[in-house]
């Protein structure tokens, strides 16, 4: 496996967060762009880094909460009465 | 604007304030699946999950006179549950290292050599497989818990980085400070499983 250690490119490694953001100064964006097309190592970086974001999010699905436990809940809140109407909301 | 920015203008705070119980209940059906998902994906186990859950609504119950409405209900919700899941961790592991005895201002952790290999191109049914799915997770309960915790909120939840500070009761500096390591992280752990992958495949 191949390892980046140029220290050089940790620069680049602590805006790298904020780039993906979308939080970074333009002209810093601009420099990491120009970075990247020259440093393949970095553009490796930048993209993986990218994804590892983009998979939790795609991953993630909607918040679910198992109807039992969902059950237990409303009991324990004392909130069994609502239990239906929330049900007819949930699917309004 | 999120599914939960779309809840939250629903509710009254006057209702909520004077303990009005079918107010609650559509809090409670509103975030609770949020709320549930976190403390999974923090604790890992759906029993514990399930207490952190019951304890946040409980908590929150009983807060509700006091909330003045400065935070968002579920920017307030999530903190309940993040101190909760905290308290619960602390309570299984009493011997465990404090939340910031790992979060020292040395960067050593970040200026460690980056694996380098161009896993994006792995085609997606292999990237979401349900094995790597399962490596996604168990990377998070890698994570020291306050990395886990800002990571989780940020970039699963999807909160704000602000809300985030809020929810975590630190400044917006330290949750991009927090966020960043545990993107690294996570970052290397996945290049060395989808590495695998790769090499599975050649």
């Amino acid at each position: 496996m191949m390892h980046h250690d140029h220290k050089n490119c940790y620069h680049i490694l602590d805006s790298l967060s904020d780039y993906v953001d979308g939080e970074l100064r333009e002209e810093l964006c601009h420099e990491i762009e120009r970075h990247i097309a020259d440093c393949e190592d970095c553009r490796i970086v930048v993209d993986t880094y990218k994804k590892t974001i983009y998979l939790y999010h795609e991953t993630v699905g909607e918040p679910e909460i198992p109807s039992d436990v969902r059950l237990r809940l409303f009991r324990r809140l004392d909130l069994e009465d609502f239990l239906g109407d929330a049900i007819e909301e949930t699917h309004e | 604007m999120t599914n939960q920015d779309r809840t939250e203008a629903h509710f009254s705070l006057e209702a909520l304030q004077n303990g009005d119980q079918a107010e609650f209940a559509r809090v409670v059906e509103a975030y609770s699946g949020y709320i549930y998902r976190l403390a999974l994906k923090m604790l890992q186990n759906p029993q514990d999950a399930e207490d952190v859950l019951q304890e946040t609504f409980i908590k929150a119950f009983h807060a509700l006179p006091k909330f003045q409405g400065q935070s968002k209900i579920s920017t307030w919700l999530y903190r309940i549950a993040t101190n909760e899941a905290l308290m619960f961790l602390r309570k299984k592991r009493p011997d465990s290292i404090s939340v910031e005895a790992n979060l020292q201002d040395d960067n050593d952790e970040d200026k460690k050599p980056l694996q380098i290999v161009d896993w994006c191109c792995l085609p997606e049914n292999e990237l979401v497989s349900d094995e790597a799915r399962q490596h996604l997770d168990d990377s998070i309960t890698q994570l020291p818990e306050s990395l886990r915790l800002a990571f989780l909120l940020r970039d699963v939840e999807g909160l704000s980085t602000r809300e985030t500070a809020e929810a975590l009761e630190i400044s917006e500096t330290a949750v991009k400070t927090r966020l960043h390591r545990a993107r690294l992280s996570l970052r290397e752990n996945l290049t060395a499983y989808y590495q695998g992958q790769i090499l599975e495949r050649a």
